[in-house]
């Protein structure tokens, strides 16, 4: 059984909070993710949750970390200039490794930019925006029911990681409406959930990992005692300042990413079985390139897409298998280039990598993305 | 206090950072001696910190405890009592961390008059980093950032606490040990946001800098410049003139934060009537 309804995603990526079962927002009113913050105000309190509108950015994520210490699931949501001041706090959530979900609505920067008008130009921000070598999850949807199935995805590694996961949205996702079916029922939608200690609170050791590298964690209130701090700490979560544990905690950190890659990563290929040219998009970007794509075929040019889902990490097996498999790749993005990077370094110059960059506040068009891809296509012919 | 340490200290992180003659010591005991005197429930108590001297603390008490970011105490502090306000909250800062960097934590936590107990190790001075002016500097003192003199004026935190909506203000400092103890745990009972002002000595970067002798010269100090609210009640504007006042400051009844938003749950859930 299911529902179906017209929603925006902002408002579906709240709900797929809700579904996933959030108990605390904290955040800071800023557009264009404002409608995240207003559904939560209204929704939280009818499910016993708590909302609170905090005094700024910085302290809307500093309110949901310390949320998540009591156990809850948690979520902020922000935008550009916030997700500037975020910054802090996410990488204090890294190395305490505090389970909490960050939802970033894309806008145009820098500065206040322009707050109504599309943008992917956080796409690094979103990977390296905290001081210090560190891991991240970013995942980023390109429609409305994915802004609610990712938001639910979010919690899970995010509460299976400890770590903090970006929700990554742009302003055109963010903003449009799109018919969606809700589950009727969001009972264990999310798996697994926070894994809790199984030692004595004398054995506790609040950061020492299991086999897969994550430790369990104690709600506060719940008699362990322990400690929290961003100081480099050993496994006893207190500071220490030896470059054997500083290294031994940065590996460990990295490892519950890189040894978890087939977990975390999520992509979608669209047409791409006998395709000549790869088109590279995501998030609102990936919109146009269905269409584009869908035309480019109808002319018979061999074209699909390899749409990134899961952002950060990056999808570096399944990019440089894709150069393995066709003559071209052109990376669209609505910033000045930023995933392109990525995406050279992996594919090492073995085949061309192109970028259809925008960056005038407008998406991309079909019409734009179809003549990059029949320009590809003169300036690179097939090869196969 | 053999028997308080064993019991609410993390004796294994001993000793402590803090220099010789620093109070940050003994204003931490005090705080242990107030959880003593309430009898908090151990497991239900959690300690906050930001960032410097005051802040590392929080590592050296065995409860759930958080040494948070620089300024930032307040902000996860409201996080966890919002979320669970069964847990009694204690926040210890600094001078720097909680009127400068957290200066807007502060105010804002203050007028949500949500019930925090914030105890401000005011020692004048970033420790830490080696003797920088902060906020609560007295102004013409000398700081590594200041060698001609600060020139700023230094807040009143019991009066910035009391203008932003703090509901009980209170000050003692490092010499008064038992009155500490005191409004420490007149703090903790009051519903609301509280503020106790403990005032130490940081003989290492600000005792130096601004010769001020000693460890025990500025316990002296303190001894001499501050006066109860009882005693300054008998005294004329000249006799109270360079002193401070000790004790608590201010209190009033007002809605607590936690308790009006389980007002709103229950209204949100009889569908917004």
């Amino acid at each position: 059984m299911s529902r179906v309804v017209l929603m925006q995603g902002n408002q579906a990526c709240a709900e797929g909070a809700i579904a996933a079962g959030v108990k605390f927002f904290g955040g800071y009113p800023i557009t264009p993710s404002t409608e995240i913050a207003e559904f939560m105000a209204k929704r939280l309190p009818q499910i016993g949750g708590k909302f609170i509108q905090m005094e700024d950015e910085i302290a809307g994520i500093g309110a949901i970390i310390g949320a998540s210490l009591t156990g809850k699931k948690v979520m902020t949501a922000t935008s550009g200039p916030g997700f500037s001041l975020k910054q802090e706090l996410l990488g204090y959530a890294v190395i305490t490794e505090i389970p909490l979900v960050l939802a970033t609505v894309q806008r145009v920067g820098p500065s206040t930019g322009q707050p109504t008008s599309p943008s992917q130009g956080d796409v690094m921000q979103a990977r390296w925006g905290t001081h210090g070598d560190h891991p991240i999850i970013a995942l980023t949807p390109a429609s409305v029911p994915e802004c609610f199935s990712l938001t639910i995805k979010a919690y899970e590694l995010s509460e299976k990681y400890r770590m903090p996961v970006i929700l990554l949205m742009d302003e055109i996702i963010g903003h449009m409406r799109e018919r969606i079916e809700l589950p009727d029922s969001y009972d264990e939608i999310v798996q697994p959930q926070r894994k809790l200690p199984t030692v004595s609170k004398e054995e506790y050791k609040p950061y020492r990992g299991d086999e897969d590298g994550v430790p369990p964690m104690a709600a506060f209130g719940t008699g362990y005692h322990w400690h929290v701090t961003g100081l480099v700490h050993d496994e006893t979560g207190f500071p220490n300042g030896s470059s054997n544990a500083t290294q031994t905690l940065m590996d460990r950190l990295n490892a519950k990413i890189t040894d978890h890659l087939d977990d975390i990563m999520m992509y979608e290929e669209y047409r791409l079985e006998d395709a000549d040219i790869a088109v590279i998009a995501y998030g609102g970007t990936a919109r146009t390139a269905y269409a584009a794509i869908d035309k480019a075929r109808e002319q018979g040019i061999k074209v699909g897409m390899f749409r990134p889902i899961t952002i950060w990490p990056f999808a570096d097996e399944q990019i440089a298998k894709l150069a393995t498999k066709v003559s071209t790749i052109l990376v669209a993005e609505m910033n000045c280039g930023q995933l392109v990077g990525e995406v050279k370094r992996v594919v090492e110059g073995k085949v061309p990598v192109q970028l259809l960059a925008k960056y005038n506040n407008e998406a991309i068009t079909p019409d734009e993305m179809l003549e990059a891809i029949i320009n590809v296509e003169v300036t690179e012919p097939c090869k196969n | 206090m053999q028997k308080l340490i064993e019991k609410y200290y993390r004796s294994t992180n001993l000793p402590h950072i803090w220099c010789p003659g620093c109070g940050h010591g003994v204003v931490t005991m005090s705080i242990v001696k107030a959880i003593d005197k309430l009898q908090l429930d151990h497991d239900k108590t959690v300690i906050v910190s930001g960032i410097g001297c005051s802040s590392r603390a929080s590592g050296y008490l065995n409860f759930d405890t958080v040494h948070s970011a620089h300024g930032r105490a307040l902000p996860v502090a409201t996080g966890i009592k919002l979320s669970d306000p069964e847990l009694n909250v204690i926040v210890i800062t600094g001078d720097g961390d909680a009127t400068a960097i957290g200066g807007n934590h502060f105010i804002h936590a203050a007028r949500r008059n949500i019930n925090l107990t914030m105890i401000l190790f005011n020692n004048n001075i970033y420790g830490m980093t080696g003797g920088q002016y902060s906020p609560l500097t007295p102004v013409n003192s000398r700081a590594s950032t200041a060698p001609f003199g600060t020139m700023e004026r230094n807040f009143d935190i019991t009066e910035l606490a009391k203008g932003a909506g703090a509901t009980f203000v209170a000050r003692s400092t490092a010499f008064h040990t038992q009155l500490l103890t005191d409004v420490i745990a007149k703090g903790i009972e009051h519903k609301g946001f509280s503020l106790v002002e403990a005032i130490t000595q940081c003989p290492t970067s600000f005792g130096r800098q601004n010769k001020m002798g000693r460890a025990s010269d500025m316990l002296k100090a303190q001894r001499d410049h501050a006066v109860t609210v009882e005693a300054a009640a008998r005294l004329t504007p000249e006799q109270k003139a360079g002193k401070f006042l000790i004790g608590v400051l201010h209190q009033e009844e007002a809605p607590e934060y936690t308790e009006q938003y389980d007002a709103i749950i229950a209204k949100a859930q009889k569908g917004g009537k």
